[in-house]
């Protein structure tokens, strides 16, 4: 009847047999992230290191060069200018001044004489040291509540294996994310940290999906293998795992593309996220039963599988 | 039977309903709305990054506020001793730890002065300031705000954190009433003010062009004061003041310091200025501010300069000696003019704030972020693109995917969409572009719970179920996976909202309420589509 299909409505294919190497993958990655995040380090904006950010619009095609040699000659520290979305948008920043949290508006001002008034100021943001330290430390926690959070969750609805597993490709998705902005040191500030705990949301998602089944064909099929039991599981997902993420990444190229050059870190963050989430409530979080043996100590009989029969 | 009775299909299609009636001022434009439409329909509020305007955390500095009560209690321990009871001490002063301590020369003494310094252990600034801290149900006026301790002939004081955390509220809550003064004068509409933690202020004010300027107005202590010149003056720099002398810098030149009387009798605070106006100096021309004080401040002023003919005094604005003229004649009018080589727009802001009032305790800016209306535009136009193409993409990607059945999840993404904007339009939520981002990315994953509802009846119907049966059983099982998918991103939205400001804290709301309208939209406005789908055409097969 349907003939418009292309998605295969039934796949088989065997997950568990690349799980070995997906994990031994991703623990390398894993590892190269943190050794990342440690050399290279993450490119933290003023959110969380304090200085001012300044962004201008000029009249005409920006010259950074002549900005810059202008802004330097103020003698106001590390001095950071790029190109922002338009060849007419750039964006300054500058570190931290020293003598309290008064020079930094004094900062403000110099640049702002030294620019003039030919130039438009679109944005000024200064963060002073006492509040980034304090979004610094509030955003770790943050991303590590919301982390443990789910997984009490994840362990009341579920057996003990599962919050472990779905934890581990949780830390997983944000050692990566952090690896990856260790390596592109794209600007790293509070909007980020919100991306991370939507991905945090969203992979969590795909591996309650995922975990659902599995349970339910465990119940289902007592005499099958784990193994088969998850690939199973994944097959039948597999559809589904496709189709919400592929409809979510829609929306996401599309703020990418369209919604300014503002949510463009934050965008990036989310698609990467939904992509290596995808990658490892398949990869990650599914074999992770295997090494903790998830099984259904009690057949606890739920709605809707009450009268099944096999 | 699939069926939904009537009174379960009623109030799910009046709610849907309501979600478009309370979304639509957003998509008319703002003359027809205001034209057409009830008061209480009313589009999202923007955000200051979508309209433009500036936020600001201020915070007290506590340092200087304790500094300067203890400063004030010495002086009053001083007052005491010396004009009250008259004993002799030695050693009065601040010790390290925020601790006034004395000692009297005469053991015998102790006795004699405890019942007046117990008096001082209260907090007695029933006047001015303090008053308003009586509201906050404890502190304030009539407050323990320091321990005394006595031993052998030393008597110390030290702060009662309760009292002092009290103090600093009252002082909040003055600066935030003196800081809303300030601003309106600036006629920029529906600031918001409001404290935030212990010790911090919040200041949002939409669509102001001249940030720096807000921040100049909103950071300025005021406090004016006028001392008498001490006899000495410094004959270089780094030199020590004498005693019951302070050394202020000149503001035409921050290098010179000049030496000022501290005693009661030789300053008058510029706290009882009932007026102030910029103006220009008939003689020069230049910008200049006058006041006026009120009758209490005008008697002191007039005293003053009537014993004190003839010699100089000093005009000190926040440690700063803006000017310092001799006294010509006795000032008996209750005004005067503070000159100090200012800029027309200068004594136009220092005219405001000395109209509206010193702050009680300094501000530091911690925190600043101004957004330009060009940008806030931009920022609008580009929100609304992406929304409109993402919403597309989605249409069309789920029509392709699902023919028919992608047509029902349209209709209900939609429904969806238009029951989050009209929660938040009810709600009076702010739009901020985060908050943009979140409604789109709750579009993206909201076609999830169509999907597993779609797929499950697929499932069903190729396990060899019915049409009707695949599509209940598909229903029934898709729905409990649903509920357990959504929660963890719902408990990652409410740690967001925990954490967030402003923007990120648009994000968390959008994202939220998406989860939740997404979630009611699955288990009831879904199921009524397919359920009329069934009834009307009684499908054979199902179509997925």
């Amino acid at each position: 009847m349907n003939k418009f299909k292309f998605l295969p409505v039934e796949t088989n294919i065997g997950f568990m047999k690349y799980a070995k190497l997906a994990v031994a993958l991703s623990a390398a990655a894993c590892i190269a992230a943190v050794i990342l995040f440690f050399t290279a380090g993450l490119n933290f904006g003023i959110d969380f290191k304090g200085g001012t950010l300044i962004e201008i619009r000029t009249q005409e095609k920006a010259d950074i060069g002549a900005l810059r040699s202008k802004i330097s000659a103020l003698k106001l520290g590390d001095v950071e200018l790029q190109s922002f979305g338009s060849d007419r948008d750039v964006l300054i920043r500058i570190e931290t001044q020293k003598g309290g949290e008064k020079k930094q508006r004094v900062a403000v001002e110099k640049i702002q004489a030294a620019l003039g008034d030919t130039v438009e100021y679109r944005r000024t943001e200064v963060v002073g040291p006492k509040v980034s330290g304090e979004l610094a430390q509030e955003g770790t926690i943050a991303v590590i509540v919301a982390i443990l959070a789910v997984m009490v969750y994840i362990w009341f609805r579920f057996e003990w294996q599962f919050a472990i597993g779905a934890v581990l490709s949780l830390s997983h998705d944000v050692l990566l994310t952090i690896g990856i902005f260790s390596i592109l040191q794209i600007g790293f500030g509070l909007p980020i940290i919100a991306a991370i705990l939507t991905i945090v949301g969203y992979s969590l998602n795909d591996t309650v999906v995922v975990y659902d089944r599995v349970r339910e064909n465990l119940r289902k099929y007592k005499k099958k293998e784990l193994p088969d039991i998850i690939d199973m599981s994944l097959n039948q997902m597999l559809r589904r795992t496709i189709l919400t993420s592929v409809s979510t990444l829609l929306a996401l190229i599309s703020l990418y593309v369209f919604g300014g050059e503002v949510l463009r870190g934050f965008t990036f963050t989310m698609i990467w996220g939904v992509i290596v989430g995808t990658y490892s409530s398949i990869f990650i979080a599914a074999p992770l039963l295997l090494l903790t043996g998830a099984r259904i100590s009690e057949p606890v009989k739920t709605e809707g599988e009450a009268e099944e029969i096999v | 039977m699939f069926q939904l009775s009537k009174w379960k299909t009623i109030p799910i299609l009046l709610t849907i309903l309501f979600g478009v009636v309370f979304s639509s001022p957003n998509l008319v434009p703002k003359d027809f709305r205001q034209a057409y439409f009830p008061e209480m329909l009313k589009p999202l509020v923007k955000g200051l990054d979508l309209q433009g305007g500036t936020h600001v955390v201020l915070e007290v500095d506590g340092k200087k506020f304790k500094s300067e009560l203890l400063k004030q209690l010495v002086g009053d321990i001083r007052h005491t001793f010396r004009n009250v009871v008259k004993v002799r001490y030695t050693g009065l002063g601040i010790k390290p730890g925020s601790i006034v301590s004395v000692n009297l020369k005469d053991i015998i003494d102790v006795e004699k002065v405890l019942p007046e310094l117990r008096k001082l252990t209260i907090d007695n600034s029933g006047a001015g300031f303090g008053g308003l801290g009586q509201s906050m149900g404890f502190g304030g006026p009539g407050a323990n705000l320091y321990d005394m301790t006595v031993e052998d002939n030393n008597i110390s004081f030290s702060f009662v954190e309760a009292g002092l955390n009290a103090k600093i509220g009252s002082a909040i809550k003055a600066i935030v009433k003196i800081l809303g003064d300030r601003i309106n004068s600036l006629g920029t509409t529906e600031p918001t003010i409001q404290r935030q933690g212990v010790d911090r202020i919040l200041v949002q004010v939409p669509g102001l062009q001249n940030s720096q300027r807000l921040i100049s107005i909103l950071g300025q202590t005021a406090k004016l004061k006028f001392q008498l010149a001490c006899d000495s003056q410094p004959t270089g720099p780094d030199q020590r003041p004498p005693l019951d002398c302070e050394a202020w810098p000149r503001k035409e030149n921050p290098a010179q310091m000049m030496w000022v009387q501290t005693s009661r009798k030789a300053v008058v605070s510029g706290e009882n200025l009932t007026d102030s106006q910029p103006g220009f100096d008939q003689r020069n021309g230049e910008p200049i501010v006058t006041f006026r004080f009120n009758t209490k401040g005008g008697v002191e002023f007039g005293d003053l300069t009537r014993k004190n003919v003839g010699r100089q005094f000093a005009i000190v604005l926040d440690g700063e000696v803006m000017s310092a003229p001799v006294i010509q004649t006795a000032i008996l009018g209750g005004s005067g003019q503070i000159s100090g080589s200012f800029t027309v727009p200068e004594a136009n802001d220092l005219a405001l704030v000395l109209r509206s009032g010193a702050l009680p305790a300094e501000l530091t800016i911690v925190e600043q972020r101004s957004v330009g209306p060009s940008l806030g535009a931009d920022s609008v136009s580009a929100g609304l693109m992406a929304s409109i193409i993402g919403l597309i993409a989605i249409l069309v990607f789920m029509l392709f995917s699902y023919r028919l059945f992608g047509i029902f999840a349209n209709i209900a993404l939609l429904a969806n969409l238009f029951l989050l904007i009209g929660v938040l339009s009810a709600l009076g939520a702010t739009l901020t572009l985060p908050g943009i981002a979140g409604i789109v990315l709750t579009m993206g994953m909201a076609v999830d719970s169509n999907v597993l509802v779609f797929e499950r009846i697929r499932e069903e119907s190729r396990a060899g179920r019915g049409p009707l049966n695949s599509i209940e059983t598909g229903f029934q099982r898709a729905l409990a996976t649903i509920l357990d998918a959504n929660i963890t991103t719902f408990i990652a939205a409410v740690v967001l909202f925990g954490l967030g400001s402003g923007p990120i804290k648009g994000f968390a709301v959008t994202l939220g309420l998406g989860i939740l309208t997404t979630v009611f939209t699955a288990f009831t406005f879904n199921r009524l589509i397919v359920a009329f789908w069934v009834a009307r055409r009684r499908p054979k097969t199902v179509p997925l």
